[in-house]
């Protein structure tokens, strides 16, 4: 597929994305206060003094916080600078108690970064691309506004005001919308891998601000951009650029000129809407916060911060394929999530031990097990099943029989079948159910002995070159055998007769 | 009954301590000076059960044996910026005007730890800016002090106005104070009393209400440099709860006080010798010097070269800090809410802020927003931040040739009240030697030196390097011992 443009009367446009990706950082206190950060509790139920800007309370910087953010910095192989400083962004809101968010403006504490988004064909991804990240300071978070509690009058609450944000601001390298989904998906997995946001966009833990222009293709020249606020889904940050780059398009093209200006997105209809322009915008009156020191992290610290990343998605995915000898496809799929790697890595190692080899020889049958066969049970099932019954163990005995030739492919999906509803083990219903394959020669060959003597004309076509009668043997003793035998011994005897 | 009300920090501690009197005893004479004295207005609330509940509980430790605290018995006075849990803190403002904190701030925590009761919550110029202590929404502080044959009520300084009237007036025996760019140095001259401004960041400021944060520092004011170091060292120490807090041992200064100079070398700015200062600051200034000579110091010129540019400075990195620290009082969560009818938000901020404002408060407010606001920013904050690094140089330079700094407190005495609230420029000048100190984040102290032709005090300040509140202390004890000021007001309240 060719580079995302929009035809229009004039010419072709091209568009230019960049994402402003605000992550709520995982840590149990807030960025500046004691107060809890966990979702969903009551209305003002985890506010402290300082969250709720009472006279003379002072702000005191959350260690976790800070080290969130350097490895996240690390993970997207940035700069991470040993002095920052915190500013103050002052306006008013009455979701702002302090009348100023704490951020850091001119000193953050990551500095240049990037990240690669995998060529996806089919998504219009030709190649790999690496999308440069100009930063990622921290700030905090403003409370939240009820205006569906009263006819009159609008609530209020803070137990979001002041949770640690990292905002990550990419440069404007992206050029689709699948690109800039892809960018959102992979910063998502990333900061999941290291642990340092949990990546809930229906929850808010991760939203973006889209930043978008258009300029005709060719052009070398940004034109002028909209950011559209709080988007909180990838498909949302899809449309919203299909939408902008179009109506920018249609305004240039009708001879208008573009407003710099803050938009909202809005799901039900797909489209955006002018939040404020330009003029209206805030004079955030920036400057260096006097209740807070410079932000100064010692090498100790760093080292700390680093030794405790773990295998990052690319290096993960690499490593699948060049130890394990996975596809790329497959070596893609296992490392997006950390809930799959995890689930896989945890099935390799358990069969590989129970199959006594090196996991590398066993990778492939797992992974196809995780990403294809036990999805497919599971979600044939349904409701029936129950994911918990689909222990490591369990799944390890299953493969391992087949590993044996004891059990074939079908034979391990009914297997699993059952371990999902009953939460049996295996072998027992391998033995129980009767969902074992022959693997005896004796009664195998004597089947074959039976269908050759029956099929005399078929054998004498065969013998004659009609290769493809085979399959014809194969069926015919596998029918026999009642589908229990074990299909390499069949094929096996079956060209030691036929010769 | 004895009246306590001479007494200081030292003499009650002591005294109690020794059984000589009981501190509940020191702490009724003290109730009633305060009662008797409400013409000064030096009180926004007073607190006599809370002075006696502390006298009470000091008294029942003694009884036990138990070990007192180094101000057990000492009923004082704390400025209305400390949040006190259970009593109104307003900052004298009405936009905090009934506002109860559910908190007590460290360093009146602390005060109370170390056994002192509280008279009530001092009068100050509103969120502490001014210098006349006529900014307040609880009307002026009455200088106890008056001009030699004249009723006219006079300035007790600002903004610990409350705090140097009550103290100067032995309603209190000692007074928090806190000091951006002079406030506690410049009401203690303008009193005949002491006070210290320490190290930035060795009082913590948590639970403080915030004007200028990184200016801020809370100290103690009293009629002795001994008790002065008593108080401070109940006061200082180290917070976690306040990012800028000094995380250094805290000193027994009262037991390191030592008026010998000798070997010590006391630098004379020439740059404070500025236009437009009394004559009588002038001379104070000279008897000083040689009060110090006597005391062993070497004499030297030093030079502060960027001293004219510290007052602009200030009043720039002030009123910035500030504006941004007002922003909380929004009418949304406490205090004063001026929601006119069919009022949206903003409507509700404007009128809100109008209404509790005052407007000295108002005025730096907007000059504060407007030094910060874009396009302004570089050439009023930026410009005002370098030169308050280059302050802090000459102050650097100065101390490679001087242990401490000599200079008046302030280039006047005490001045009547409304005297020059339609000029905000001189009223600002007042504070053109104490800031330089406030922007370098430096210890120091005004001591009573004379009183003037027509009977008011003056007092001369002393700088000291960062962390030695010690050797500003000595050199106040030095001048003190010298200069003999015995002068107190003529009670006419």
């Amino acid at each position: 597929m060719s580079k995302y443009t929009i035809q229009g009367a004039t010419g072709e446009w091209e568009v230019v994305i960049g994402l402003e990706v605000h992550a709520q950082v995982t840590s149990n206190a807030k960025l500046f206060s004691g107060a809890s950060t966990q979702f969903g509790a009551e209305p003002n139920s985890q506010v402290s003094l300082v969250d709720a800007a009472m006279p003379g309370m002072l702000p005191v910087p959350n260690r976790e916080c800070v080290r969130q953010a350097v490895r996240t910095g690390m993970a997207i192989e940035a700069e991470i600078h040993k002095w920052s400083r915190f500013d103050r962004k002052n306006y008013f809101y009455a979701d702002l108690p302090q009348g100023y968010q704490i951020s850091q403006l001119y000193h953050p504490i990551v500095g240049e970064g990037a990240l690669t988004i995998l060529a996806d064909e089919k998504a219009g991804i030709p190649e790999d691309k690496v999308i440069g990240i100009e930063r990622i300071h921290i700030e905090q978070d403003a409370g939240k506004l009820m205006h569906d509690q009263h006819p009159t009058m609008s609530y209020v609450d803070l137990n979001r005001t002041g949770v640690a944000l990292m905002e990550i601001v990419s440069r404007p390298d992206m050029t689709s919308p699948a690109e800039a989904g892809a960018y959102v998906r992979k910063l998502r997995s990333i900061l999941r891998y290291v642990g340092s946001c949990d990546g809930n966009m229906e929850e808010g833990s991760m939203r973006a601000d889209v930043n978008v222009s258009v300029r005709k293709v060719g052009s070398t020249e940004l034109g002028t951009r909209t950011e559209t606020k709080n988007v909180n889904s990838v498909r949302f940050v899809m449309q919203v650029i299909e939408f902008e780059a179009n109506r920018q398009v249609d305004v240039l093209e009708s001879g208008g000129t573009v407003d710099q200006e803050t938009r909202l997105f809005d799901p039900g209809t797909g489209t955006t809407r002018t939040m404020r322009s330009k003029e209206d915008a805030h004079d955030y009156r920036y400057f260096p916060d006097p209740d807070l020191l410079p932000l100064e992290l010692d090498d100790a610290f760093l080292e700390e911060c680093r030794a405790s990343l773990p295998e990052l998605p690319d290096a993960k995915r690499q490593r699948y394929e060049n130890e394990l000898g996975l596809t790329p496809y497959n070596a893609r799929e296992l490392t997006a999530e950390v809930e799959t790697f995890a689930r896989f890595e945890t099935l390799l190692t358990e069969t590989a031990k129970a199959l006594g080899k090196p996991e590398a020889d066993v990778a492939t049958p797992v992974a196809n097990w995780a990403l294809s066969v036990a999805p497919g049970v599971m979600k044939s099932l349904g409701d029936e099943g129950d994911a918990s019954n689909a222990t490591a163990a369990r799944q390890a005995a299953i493969l391992k029989m087949q590993d044996a030739g004891e059990i074939s492919g079908g034979q391990a999906k009914e297997i699993f079948e059952i371990v999902l509803k009953d939460g049996r083990e295996p072998d027992e219903i391998a033995d129980t159910e009767g969902l074992k394959q022959v693997s005896d020669t004796g009664a195998i060959e004597a089947a074959i002995d039976e269908i050759l003597a029956n099929n005399q004309d078929k054998v004498e076509q065969y013998m004659g070159g009609k290769d493809k009668l085979f399959g014809f043997f194969v069926g015919q003793t596998m029918k026999a055998m009642q589908g229990k035998a074990n299909p390499a011994v069949v094929n096996q005897i079956l060209k030691d007769k036929l010769g | 009954m004895t009246d306590f009300t001479n007494f200081g920090v030292r003499e009650i501690r002591d005294g109690v301590a020794a059984g000589d009197f009981s501190a509940r005893e020191v702490a009724e004479s003290f109730n009633t000076a305060v009662e008797a004295a409400s013409e000064l207005n030096a009180f926004i609330v007073t607190t006599p059960e809370k002075a006696l509940e502390a006298a009470d509980a000091v008294d029942a430790a003694r009884a036990k044996g138990e070990v007192l605290g180094s101000m057990a018995g000492v009923p004082i006075g704390m400025k209305d910026l400390f949040a006190t849990d259970g009593v109104q803190t307003t900052a004298a403002s009405h936009i905090l005007e009934g506002f109860i904190p559910r908190y007590e701030s460290t360093v009146s925590a602390k005060l109370w730890e170390a056994g002192c009761g509280m008279l009530g919550k001092l009068n100050l110029d509103q969120f502490a800016m001014g210098s006349s202590n006529e900014t307040s929404y609880f009307g002026n502080v009455a200088s106890p002090w008056r001009k030699e044959g004249t009723n006219a009520a006079m300035s007790p300084g600002g903004s610990s106005g409350g705090s140097s009237a009550a103290v100067a007036a032995r309603i209190a025996p000692a007074a928090t104070g806190t000091d951006t760019g002079g406030s506690i140095r410049q009401p203690a001259a303008f009193t005949g009393i002491c006070g210290i401004k320490p190290t930035y960041g060795r009082c913590s400021r948590w639970g403080v209400v915030a004007f200028a944060s990184s200016l801020d520092q809370a100290g103690p004011m009293a009629r002795s440099v001994e008790d002065c170091a008593i108080m401070l060292g109940a006061m200082a120490g180290f917070d976690p709860k306040d990012s800028t807090s000094l995380d250094a041992p805290v000193p027994d200064w009262f037991g390191g006080l030592d008026a010998d100079m000798r070997g010590k070398r006391v630098g004379i700015p020439k740059e404070y010798r500025m236009e437009g200062t009394d004559q009588a600051i002038l001379d104070s200034w000279d008897k000083g010097a040689e009060w110090l000579r006597d005391a062993g110091a070497e004499i030297v010129e030093v030079s502060l070269p960027h001293t004219k540019y510290a007052l602009p400075a200030y009043y720039i990195v002030a009123p910035a800090e500030a504006s941004s620290n007002l922003a909380r009082y929004d009418g949304v969560r406490y205090g004063l809410r001026d929601l006119p009818e069919g009022a949206g938000l903003q409507d509700m901020y404007a009128a809100t802020r109008a209404a509790g404002f005052g407007d000295e408060v108002k005025r730096r407010v907007m000059l504060g927003t407007y030094v910060l606001s874009a396009g302004f920013y570089d050439a009023y904050y930026t410009q005002a931040m370098k030169v308050r690094t280059l302050v802090q140089r000459d102050f650097d330079a100065a101390f490679e040739q001087c242990d401490v700094i000599l200079a008046p407190t302030t280039p006047t005495p005490s001045f009547p009240l409304n005297s020059l609230n339609d000029d905000p420029l001189t009223m600002y000048l007042n504070d053109v030697f104490a800031v330089p100190a406030s922007l370098a984040g430096l210890p120091a102290m005004s001591v009573p030196a004379t009183v003037t032709e027509d009977g008011l005090p003056l007092g001369l300040q002393i700088v000291g390097r960062a962390m030695d509140e010690q050797g500003v202390l000595n050199a106040g004890l030095a001048i003190e011992q010298r200069a003999g000021f015995t002068a107190k007001p003529e009670k006419w309240w």
